[in-house]
């Protein structure tokens, strides 16, 4: 009993020091050398400031840049979060219908044409930097008119900008925000 | 449901079925003890992990020696982590000086990351410094998968060996598995990542100056090294809170893909190692197929209820509530039914926000024990007791003494692996029927109706599981919560560890009889079907009646328009 004791403090010691320390340093070493963009949080920046990152959604309110999806922790990154609310929500309900009409109403969007689910429905991490290409296109309109500059530049931009699936079957089509803002500030 | 994502499922179960025979084959290799390509650069480092725990590698143990082993180094384990967490704000590797965990935060925690649960009342990001992270959180992702294989070793090897007592050594499999398994894929799977945007860096947090002039701190971390183990280990405790949704956890469908694949390479391999030590390759195809069938068929009724619309949410479609884009609702689905059909338990996607019937298919998948293809080794071994079960019942129909690969499977087996079925299944009923009344409980489900119900079903099925996903609108962080499913845990998970050993000590004394034409040949169609029937007969009896009153009622309600 004793001995298994001290064999199993001295093992979690061994595997403490060889996957909780030499392994993680180990990777962080190598990916220092190969991949070291990626490895600092894909952070982008302008001017020699950072504005973020590639990969995480920042709020966009003003009428000249394109707006992310709605994040339920207002896009806060610590901790980030989703609404977990279910289908049967009176609170998703009121949420989901009052974002119809908060879409429909900023976009001038025609009768016809239906608001797309990702700009309804909040994200699961609350930061994704994507909208699908449909919700972007829809944009268009609006940021144009702010920036005085004909629609088809900026749909030309768009369309530029989608990110197929992966190798024609991973994933779905979409744009990322931050990038697709970047680009038209630098038009 | 597009034609791309029928490619996708068929380049992903195409390759998840041509390399599982080989990963297994390798596995059965490195944990018989023989020699492997990676032998010549790892031998070293295992005999001097040997060297340090005074451990001789050919002394062999009985089932309670076994035992005893397994939980005492868990129990060590469990102490060590739990007061790494209450005294990390003095550690080291703690650049944004995050604070002692609570009590009650870090014990559940601990219990979580030793049981291979992963259960998550907390954000990485907010809450645990770097070296906990490390040096807490990684090394016990690899430590409860070694754990959970070694296990399943011991069982194997109880009906492999024939009137002896001793089941292998604790320690040997642990390190071996480890070292020669987990560590060099983690390794491949963590640079993988990083390539793809996964931050692996110790340096603090950055702080971004937005387009619109906010200040956004992008919180950061060695977290490619802990997601691949994540994943690998079928652990599924995220560096972030929000797991495998968050986009520097899984920034890209290829990474999604990934992270699917690899939480269920081991298990499914596992099935053909356990073929490959018994000698029966014909039987572990079996296993597969009942297990394939399982999460197919779980996959199948999820990705359909969530194609279909919701008039609360005015009909509004593709349902992308608590999902990614770049993921979209296949690639939620899947990722949602191989983590629970796993002990993984990371997700993708918000299952609280799934539709009712797209949610209850994975409450299902932990109710049945999360055994398609289940956890490392625990997924196995739970399906080895449905197996034990079904031979008994076989045996009782035709009126003879049941056997299983050669050894008879009496009262004392058939009673072992009915408490290792029922027990869980125990506590999850137990636990939510307390939670249900008591006013600590009720305080728990942020949503109402049927569906705080299933919020709190699915908390215990999960931790009795040791699966560790959750409906997270459910607020776990409180001190009912975290003991409540601290307590779950433990006990679901070293109550079947203790019934499965118990099992394997007694086969290991038993001699190993020739087939005769009264066997019931436990590689063919009929076993395939019959054990398929006994877990769903057992599963939905014992249910039934709780998924009522959640998820099917609100499915209900839900197509009248009801909200509450």
């Amino acid at each position: 009993m004793t001995k298994l004791v001290i064999q199993s403090i001295k093992l979690t010691l061994v595997f403490t020091l060889l996957t909780g320390l030499a392994y993680p340093l180990l990777v962080t070493g190598i990916v220092r050398v190969f991949f070291h963009r990626q490895a600092n949080g894909s952070l982008q920046r302008r001017n020699g400031q950072i504005v973020g990152s590639a990969l995480l959604a920042q709020k966009f309110e003003a009428g000249r840049y394109f707006w992310p999806r709605p994040s339920a922790s207002d896009f806060g990154t610590l901790p980030s979060g989703a609404s977990n609310l279910g289908p049967t929500s009176q609170l998703l309900q009121s949420n989901v219908l009052a974002r119809i009409a908060s879409f429909r109403g900023t976009q001038s969007l025609p009768d016809g044409i239906p608001v797309p689910s990702d700009m309804v429905f909040q994200s699961g991490s609350g930061l994704d930097p994507h909208i699908s290409p449909e919700s972007a296109l829809l944009q268009t309109h609006r940021v144009a008119k702010a920036r005085h500059m004909p629609d088809t530049r900026l749909e030309t931009l768009v369309t530029q900008l989608t990110e197929p699936s992966q190798f024609g079957f991973l994933g779905e089509p979409r744009v990322n925000v931050l990038l697709l803002n970047l680009a038209i500030d630098r038009l | 449901m597009n034609i791309h994502n029928f490619i996708e499922l068929a380049v992903f179960f195409s390759l998840l079925i041509g390399l599982a025979p080989l990963l297994g084959r390798y596995m059965a290799r490195v944990l018989s003890g023989e020699s492997t390509l990676l032998s010549k650069l790892l031998a070293p480092l295992e005999m001097a992990v040997y060297r340090v725990g005074a451990i001789r590698p050919d002394e062999k143990m009985s089932w309670k020696k076994y035992f005893q082993a397994v939980l005492i180094f868990n129990v060590i384990g469990l102490v060590s982590l739990w007061i790494l967490m209450m005294i990390q704000t003095w550690l080291p590797l703690n650049p944004m000086k995050l604070a002692n965990v609570p009590w009650d935060l870090a014990l559940n925690t601990a219990i979580s990351f030793i049981t291979n649960t992963n259960w998550q009342a907390y954000s990485g990001e907010a809450t645990l410094s770097y070296f906990t992270q490390m040096a807490g959180l990684t090394v016990h992702n690899f430590l409860s998968a070694a754990t959970g294989l070694a296990v399943l070793l011991a069982l194997t090897r109880g009906l492999r060996h024939a009137s002896i007592q001793e089941l292998g050594n604790f320690w040997v499999d642990v390190t071996r598995s480890t070292l020669y398994i987990f560590l060099p894929l983690s390794l491949i799977m963590a640079v993988f990542l990083i390539s793809q945007g996964v931050p692996q860096t110790l340096s603090r947090y950055a702080t971004a100056h937005t387009l619109e002039g906010a200040e956004q701190v992008i919180p950061l971390g060695p977290v490619a090294s802990q997601v691949a183990i994540k994943h690998l280990g079928t652990n599924g405790g995220g560096f972030f809170g929000e797991n495998s949704a968050h986009p520097f956890e899984n920034p890209t469908p290829l990474t999604n893909f990934t992270e699917v694949f690899g939480l269920l390479m081991i298990p499914a391999s596992l099935v053909f190692t356990f073929g490959f030590m018994i000698g029966d390759k014909r039987h572990a195809w079996c296993l597969f197929s009942v297990m394939m069938i399982v999460l197919v068929g779980s996959f199948a009724v999820s990705w359909w209820a969530e194609t279909q619309p919701n008039p609360v949410t005015a009909n509004v479609l593709p349902q992308l509530e608590g999902k990614e884009v770049r993921f979209g609702v296949m690639n939620s689905v899947l990722f949602a039914t191989a983590t629970t059909g796993t002990s993984c338990g990371a997700v993708n996607a918000m299952h609280d926000s799934f539709m009712p019937l797209a949610g209850l298919m994975p409450l299902l998948n932990m109710m049945l024990g999360c055994i398609a293809f289940g956890g490392v080794g625990a997924g196995l071994y739970g399906m080895l007791m449905h197996v034990l079960i079904t031979v008994f019942i076989a045996g009782l129909m035709v009126g003879r003494t049941p056997e299983y690969l050669g050894k008879k499977i009496q009262a004392w087996e058939a009673a072992w692996a009915a408490v290792a079925i029922l027990l869980p299944n125990l506590l999850i009923l137990l636990g939510s029927a307390l939670s249900a009344t008591v006013s600590a409980g009720l305080a728990g489900p942020s949503n109402s109706g049927p569906h705080g119900l299933s919020e709190i079903l699915y908390a215990f099925s999960s931790c009795a599981a040791n699966n560790g996903s959750a409906f997270a609108g459910l607020n776990a962080n409180s001190v009912f919560y975290n003991l409540s499913l601290g307590a779950v845990m433990w006990v679901g998970r070293f109550g079947c560890i203790f019934a499965v050993l118990a099992i394997a000590g007694s086969l290991a004394c038993k001699m190993t009889v020739p087939a005769s034409p009264g066997t019931f040949p436990t590689n063919g169609l009929t076993f395939t079907l019959v054990l398929l029937g006994i877990i769903l007969i057992v599963g939905a009896l014992t249910f039934f009646p709780a998924l009522c009153l959640g998820p099917i009622v609100e499915h209900g309600l839900m197509i009248s328009g009801r909200v509450f």
